[in-house]
């Protein structure tokens, strides 16, 4: 389904990520983890085509989307959408409007610069936010909600492409544990219930041990372990860390539950 | 797998009131949109109309004459080319006039202006209270045309290029001084608080902590009010301050026959103005990349 071949970017002399290939077969869950730096971001920004890449190539279905130009670029980009670790939502609109943003790459520039969507979607999107619990919040401007509705009403604008693939940068990497659990949740469950690929950098091992079907791990641009969470061993994350002997999981850890866990269980559907 | 039971706290019966509601309100909003959009339209029309009738002549008959005194001028600088850099020379001298004008008076500005921008700043002001007083100065500064302020001191100082220095310079400072301050009031006030923690004093505090964050804006800014002031000072030129200006005076009310020296004024303006503007935005880049690395 989805390919990634030999996909490499440089900086200069810099090499971010180095020839990462990957298949994915059917729609699942994947977590890339790493140390900052590793080239995670990079990584999804290529697959999104916000960056270019400097060799390989992404096949979707067999079609190559790394030298899409212009109007055929912007159609891929509203088939895999994008969620950032800051939001990225446009802060002095309201959150129904942000949320219809999900739908540009199909409407008219004229109409949507007058900011003018049929009512169709304007009954979509709040049905979205419905599914994940921030209805309430419609009429809001986006910078008047906390961090997790905000990267919820994201996630919203992602489902309002109606993307195949979703991917998330570090999505809750500046929420608190309880909101990190919540927006985790929407995502496995948009997952499951809608049969979207999600692919999620994230970088705390417990959460991909927990919300992901396979993980990816990332050193140095390099992939460097690609297998499901029972076997990310201490060993590898150590390895894939960069970490001494010291290093543990709980120490890392977010998840809330993890206070009450002597030693990280394998919760895993 | 988990359970989900805190994305279920919203009453899904509630789906249709927030669907209504939100409804309504876009139907507010546009209906709004739309009378402000009749109402503009309608002042463009009107307002274009009560121009055009107490114009001397109407628009409508005058739109094609338009282009009549530039095909003279350019008619006949055509027929005199070869007069051309030989008086292109000539003006030299009053070109380098103009732009000392500006360049001097871009200086003067420029302090007074930076001066006034951080005592009318929000956070920063030395004085806080006298924050409107500085503001309001500085709004009268840039209200008063140059040319008002140039006729003025050359009734008082005769002709001459400091009248135009002295006029450009105060509307300089204060049309400087409102965009430096809006440039200081985003700059950050952790290191002037890091700055105060040492026992500096307000000026140091500005100097040290607040002019290195802003000094690019700041000199981009400058450089630009140096390109709108060559112009400036062009224009005061007609009023008798000296330069490009006066030169370029003379030859249009002689009418045709000079209009050979009129050309070669406007293609030194021009040229002047082109090169001012390349430097600026070369050095303008260096100044960005350069924060960049």
């Amino acid at each position: 389904m989805l390919q990634v071949r030999k996909l490499t970017k440089r900086f200069g002399d810099k090499t971010a990520v180095d020839s990462a290939t990957f298949d994915v077969e059917k729609p699942q869950m994947i977590g890339i983890i790493g140390r900052s730096g590793a080239g995670k971001s990079t990584l999804l920004r290529m697959m999104n085509r916000l960056a270019d890449a400097t060799e390989g190539e992404i096949l979707y279905k067999n079609r190559n989307v790394t030298d899409l130009r212009n109007a055929e670029r912007r159609d891929w980009q509203s088939q895999c959408a994008m969620i950032f670790q800051q939001f990225n939502l446009v802060p002095r609109m309201d959150v129904v409007s942000n949320v219809l943003h999900g739908t540009l790459n199909r409407r008219s520039t004229f109409a949507t610069l007058f900011n003018l969507f049929p009512q169709s979607d304007i009954h979509r999107a709040i049905e979205i936010l419905d599914r994940l619990g921030i209805a309430e919040q419609a009429a809001k401007r986006a910078e008047a909600l906390s961090g997790g509705q905000q990267q919820r009403v994201a996630i919203a604008r992602a489902l309002m492409q109606d993307p195949a693939i979703i991917l998330a940068d570090e999505p809750i990497a500046s929420l608190d544990p309880m909101n990190a659990q919540i927006v985790m949740e929407a995502l496995r469950r948009i997952h499951e219930e809608d049969g979207r690929m999600v692919i999620c950098n994230l970088h705390t091992l417990d959460t991909a041990r927990r919300y992901c079907d396979r993980v990816i791990g990332m050193r140095d641009g390099r992939i460097v372990f690609d297998g499901v969470p029972d076997q990310l061993t201490t060993g590898m994350a150590r390895e894939i860390y960069g970490a001494g002997a010291d290093f543990s999981e709980t120490a890392t850890s977010t998840e809330i539950e993890s206070l009450d866990r002597p030693a990280p269980n394998v919760v895993h559907a | 797998m988990t359970d989900f039971s805190l994305l279920d706290t919203a009453p899904t019966q509630g789906v249709d009131r927030i669907q209504s509601s939100y409804l309504q309100q876009v139907r507010k909003r546009r209906l709004y949109g739309g009378i402000t959009l009749l109402v503009f339209v309608l002042l463009m029309v009107s307002g274009f109309n009560i121009a055009d009738d107490r114009n001397a002549g109407s628009f409508w008959d005058g739109i094609g004459k338009v282009g009549d005194y530039p095909a003279d001028v350019l008619s006949e600088a055509w027929e005199k080319l070869s007069d051309l850099p030989g008086l292109i020379v000539k003006y030299f001298p009053a070109l380098i006039e103009t732009i000392n004008i500006a360049a001097v008076s871009t200086l003067i500005g420029a302090v007074f202006g930076l001066i006034f921008s951080l005592l009318a700043t929000r956070g920063l002001a030395r004085w806080p209270r006298l924050i409107p007083l500085f503001r309001r100065m500085m709004d009268i500064m840039r209200a008063v045309p140059e040319i008002v302020i140039a006729l003025v001191l050359i009734f008082v100082l005769g002709g001459g290029p400091v009248p135009a220095v002295i006029a450009i310079a105060i509307h300089t400072a204060g049309a400087l001084g409102k965009l430096f301050s809006e440039a200081a009031e985003n700059a950050s006030l952790k290191p002037v608080e890091g700055l105060a923690s040492t026992g500096a004093n307000w000026s140091q505090q500005m100097w040290l902590g607040v002019i290195p964050q802003v000094a690019p804006n700041y000199l981009s800014y400058g450089l630009l009010r140096f390109e709108i002031n060559i112009r400036a000072s062009a224009i005061l030129g007609f009023v008798g301050a000296g330069g490009l200006g006066y030169e370029l005076r003379n030859a249009m009310a002689w009418g045709p026959g000079r209009f050979d020296e009129a050309a070669a004024i406007f293609i030194l303006l021009f040229g002047s103005i082109v090169f001012f503007d390349q430097l600026s935005s070369r050095f303008r880049n260096r100044l960005s990349e350069g924060r960049a690395t």
